[in-house]
C-alpha cells in the first residue's frame, strides 16, 4: 500500500442537528457502519448493549451515545465527536443533541464546522427545533446546509412528502438563511441514500449523503490581508538565542511572507517580517490556518492580544462599542449593566451589555423589542461596551476576529456566544 | 486559497491549543505515559514554543508496573529536550494507605493511578494537566471538551460541561479546581501514526515487532515477563512475535501478533485492522461505561 498519498488528505468538519428523535445518532451510526468505519469490538459492544436494553434490532445510536445518562435515557446530551475517512476525504463529525435544554451543546458542536446536516422526521416535517437549529447554523456563518429528510420508510418513500417538506423548509429559511441548501431523502435506520443509493426512491436522482459529503466544495475565504492574533511572545533567553524575540500565533486570514511590511493593532506600530518558523523549520511564507512564530526587524511593543496585520491592506475595525448577535447558553439571565468577562480572539476584557435591540421569537420568527433580559436559548441582537477597544472584523468576514464569548465572573462559566455584526450604533 | 493537508491542519490546531494552555494557566504540565500519543503531544509542545524551551514539566504517573523500555525512552527524551520531569508513584499512594491494591488474577494498578495523579497535581500546584487523549479512542472521550474543567475533587461532570465555542477556550476556575487540556483531541490513531512517519519521530521499541514471552487471557495476549502478573495453570507461556498497539500499564496492555518492523508496516496494519486500539485494553472492558466512570473520578 502506498501510504504517502494518505498524508495529504483534506478535512471536512460537519455537524448534525435536528429535533429530538429525528435520528441523528442513528444516521451517524449508519454512516460509520456502511462506510466500514465501525470496528468489530465497537460493533460487538453495541450489539450487546442493544440486547441488554431490550432493543430487537441493533440500536445504531449506541455507537455514539457514550455517556451513562445518555444510554439510560436514549437521548444525546452532549456533542460527540466521531471520525472517519474515505479515500476521498477525512471527516470530523460533531453529533449534537436535539433537546432544547442542550442547545448550548449543539452550538458548541456546530461552531467549529463548515457544513451542517439538519435532520427532519418525514412524519412531522419542520419543527420548532428545526427552525432554531437552522437559525443558529445560519448565525454561525455555516455556508453549506444539507437537509436530510429521514424516516422515509415510514411514509412509504413518498416523493410528495419529500417535496412538501422541502418547500416548507425553504419557505421557513428564506428570511434569514444565507447558506446554500441541499435536500436528500433518507432512511438512516435502513440505510437508504446514506452511503448507498436507495432502490426504494427511484424518483430521487441526486447524490446519496456520503457522496455529497465527499464532493461538496467548501468555500474558503479568498486571499485577503494577513491577520494573526498574538498568543504568546517567544523569548528563549538562552546562550544560543540570547536576543531572540518571536511572536507566536495562528494565522486567521491571508498569507505572510518574509520581507512583508506589517502593522500591529491596536498600537498602529509597523515593522518588517524577518523570519517565519514552525518549530525548527524556517519558512519563506505561511498561510491562513498555520500556527507559526514570526520575527520582526524592529523591537516594538507587542504582547498577547495584539493583532499583527498586513500593512498595505485595510486594517481591522477598532471600537469599544459593538453590535452582536448573541446566543445565550445558560439559565442565569443576561443582565443589562452587569459586568462580564469577554474573551475575544486572544484578548480578554470586561464588558457590559448596554442594550438589547431585539430578541428573535423562534415560533413566530418575529423580532421582539423592549426586552430587558435574556435567558437560556434566546437569540438576540445586542450592543456591547468593552473596557478596552476590540480589534475586530465582522463575523461574516472573519470568524476568529468576529466571535467572542461571555464569561460570568461569579461562576466562571461560559454563558453566551456573540457574533459581531456590521451595524451603525 | 488551498486548504492545508489534514496533518498540517491538525498540527496547527494542537500547537494553537498548547500555546493557549501556556498563556492562560499559571502552572500547566504534560501528562507523559511513554505511549505514542503523549510522545506526539510532547513533540508538538516542543514545536509550539521553539526556540524557547518547553514551558511545562512532564509528569509521569508510575504504577511500578512498566515495560522497562518505557522508562528508558522517557529518561532519554527528558534529557534530549532539557525538560523537567515529575514522577508520582502509585507505590507511594499504596504505602500511605490512600489506595488498596487489587487482588486476584486480573489485579491492576490502573485504577489506583487516579489518586496518585490527583495528589501529584495538588502537591506541585499544577492547574492544568495536558493529556494525549483522543476523541476517537473511546466513547466517553468522544464527549470531552478540549479545555475540560475539574472540580476541587478532581471530578469531571459530563452532564454539564461548559460550552466551548470556536477556538475560544475558557480557563477560568476557582482555587483548588484544575483543568485537563487535550490538544490532540481531534487526531485519530491513523493521524498519529502518519504524523510520526512524516516527522520521523523516534518511538519506544515496544511499538515494533519483537520476540516476547506471552500468554493468552480473555482473548488477548499479555506479557509473561513481569513477576507481578499471576498466571493460572491453564495459561501457557509461548514465545511470539508481537508488538504493542497502545502502551499502558503492563498488566492491562494487550499485545498484537504482528510483523510490523517499520512505521510503514504499522500504518498498513492499522489500515487493515478491524479492532480499535483500545480493544486490547482490559481496563476499558470492565463495564460498558468504564472509561466515563473512571474519568468522573479524575482519571486521565
Amino acid at each position: 500500500m502506498d501510504n504517502k498519498g494518505y498524508l495529504d488528505m483534506k478535512l471536512l468538519r460537519f455537524s448534525t442537528a435536528g429535533s429530538v428523535d429525528d435520528g441523528k445518532s442513528t444516521l451517524i451510526g449508519r454512516l460509520l457502519y456502511d462506510s466500514k468505519s465501525i470496528f468489530e469490538d465497537q460493533m460487538e459492544e453495541a450489539e450487546k448493549a442493544s440486547k441488554s436494553r431490550g432493543n430487537e434490532d441493533l440500536n445504531l445510536a449506541l455507537l455514539t451515545d457514550g455517556l451513562r445518562a445518555e444510554r439510560e435515557q436514549g437521548i444525546t446530551i452532549d456533542v460527540a465527536y466521531r471520525y472517519f475517512a474515505t479515500p476521498k476525504r477525512k471527516f470530523i463529525i460533531a453529533d449534537t443533541p436535539g433537546h432544547i435544554q442542550y442547545t448550548r451543546n449543539m452550538v458548541t458542536g456546530a461552531s467549529t464546522t463548515d457544513l451542517a446536516i439538519i435532520l427532519v422526521d418525514a412524519r412531522h416535517g419542520v419543527m420548532e427545533q428545526t427552525v432554531r437549529h437552522s437559525w443558529l447554523v445560519s448565525l454561525l456563518g455555516i455556508k453549506e446546509i444539507v437537509v436530510c429528510i429521514n424516516k422515509m420508510d415510514l411514509v412509504d418513500f413518498s416523493e410528495e412528502v419529500f417535496d412538501k417538506i422541502k418547500a416548507e423548509y425553504l419557505a421557513m429559511a428564506q428570511s434569514f438563511c444565507k447558506a446554500h441548501i441541499s435536500f436528500i431523502p433518507i432512511s438512516a435506520k435502513l440505510g437508504d441514500n446514506v452511503v448507498n443509493p436507495s432502490a426504494n426512491m427511484p424518483w430521487y436522482d441526486g447524490k446519496a449523503l456520503l457522496e455529497y459529503l465527499e464532493t461538496v466544495k467548501i468555500e474558503r475565504s479568498a486571499d485577503e490581508g494577513f491577520r494573526m492574533c498574538v498568543q504568546w511572545v517567544d523569548r528563549p533567553i538562552s546562550p544560543k538565542w540570547p536576543d531572540f524575540r518571536g511572536y507566536a500565533g495562528r494565522i486567521c486570514q491571508g498569507i505572510v511572507k518574509v520581507g512583508d511590511r506589517i502593522m500591529v493593532q491596536p498600537s498602529g506600530l509597523s515593522s518588517t517580517v524577518t523570519g517565519i518558523m514552525i518549530g525548527e523549520q524556517s519558512l519563506e511564507q505561511a498561510v491562513c490556518g498555520q500556527s507559526v512564530v514570526i520575527t520582526l526587524s524592529d523591537d516594538i511593543d507587542i504582547s498577547r492580544g495584539d493583532v499583527i496585520t498586513a500593512a498595505d491592506f485595510r486594517q481591522p475595525l477598532d471600537s469599544s462599542v459593538v453590535s452582536l448577535d448573541v446566543c445565550w447558553l445558560r439559565p442565569e439571565q443576561l443582565v443589562l449593566g452587569k459586568r462580564y468577562l469577554i474573551r475575544h480572539a486572544t484578548q480578554e476584557v470586561q464588558g457590559v451589555v448596554k442594550e438589547i435591540s431585539y430578541k428573535v421569537n423562534i415560533s413566530t420568527m418575529e423580532k421582539e423589542t423592549g426586552v430587558t433580559s435574556l435567558t437560556m436559548n434566546d437569540i438576540a441582537r445586542i450592543v456591547l461596551k468593552t473596557a478596552q477597544p476590540l480589534v475586530y472584523e465582522n463575523y461574516q468576514d472573519n470568524r476568529t476576529l468576529g466571535s467572542l464569548i461571555f464569561i460570568d465572573p461569579g461562576t466562571n462559566d461560559t454563558v453566551g456566544a456573540g457574533m459581531i455584526v456590521n451595524e451603525e450604533i | 486559497m488551498e486548504q492545508l493537508s489534514h496533518l498540517k491542519e491538525l498540527e496547527a490546531e494542537s500547537i494553537y491549543i498548547l500555546r493557549e494552555v501556556a498563556a492562560q494557566f499559571e502552572r500547566p504540565c504534560i501528562l507523559f505515559s511513554g505511549g505514542k500519543d503523549s510522545i506526539v503531544l510532547t513533540y508538538l509542545a516542543y514545536k509550539a514554543f521553539y526556540p524557547a524551551k518547553l514551558p511545562f514539566p512532564l509528569v509521569h504517573i508510575d504504577t511500578g508496573h512498566n515495560f522497562p523500555e518505557t522508562l528508558t525512552y522517557r529518561d532519554a527524551l527528558v534529557e534530549k529536550l532539557g525538560a523537567d520531569l515529575v514522577v508520582g508513584y502509585v507505590q507511594d499512594s499504596i504505602d500511605q494507605g490512600k489506595v488498596t491494591e487489587e487482588k486476584g488474577y486480573n489485579a491492576s494498578r490502573n485504577k489506583l493511578q487516579t489518586v496518585t495523579l490527583l495528589d501529584t497535581l495538588a502537591e506541585h500546584k499544577f492547574d492544568c494537566a495536558c493529556g494525549g487523549a483522543r476523541r476517537d479512542e473511546e466513547k466517553a472521550r468522544a464527549k470531552e471538551r478540549i479545555f475540560s474543567h475539574r472540580d476541587e475533587f478532581g471530578q469531571w461532570n459530563p452532564k454539564n460541561q461548559r460550552p466551548e465555542l470556536w477556538d475560544i477556550y475558557n480557563a477560568k476556575k476557582d482555587m483548588g479546581e484544575h483543568f485537563r487540556a487535550f490538544p490532540i483531541s481531534n487526531w485519530t490513531e491513523m493521524d498519529v501514526w502518519q504524523y510520526i512517519y512524516q516527522e520521523g519521530i523516534e518511538l519506544p521499541s515496544l511499538y515494533y515487532t519483537h520476540k516476547r514471552r506471552c500468554f493468552m487471557r480473555d482473548g488477548q495476549w499479555l506479557s509473561a515477563d513481569p513477576p507481578f502478573i499471576p498466571r493460572r495453570d491453564s495459561e501457557v507461556v509461548q514465545e511470539l512475535e508481537v508488538r504493542c498497539r497502545t502502551i499502558g500499564d503492563v498488566t492491562c496492555t494487550g499485545l498484537t501478533l504482528s510483523h510490523a518492523h517499520r512505521i510503514e508496516d504499522i500504518i498498513t496494519e492499522i489500515a487493515a485492522s478491524r479492532i480499535t486500539e483500545r480493544g486490547g485494553r482490559a481496563d476499558d472492558k470492565r463495564s460498558e461505561t468504564a472509561m466515563e466512570d473512571r474519568k468522573k473520578q479524575g482519571y486521565f
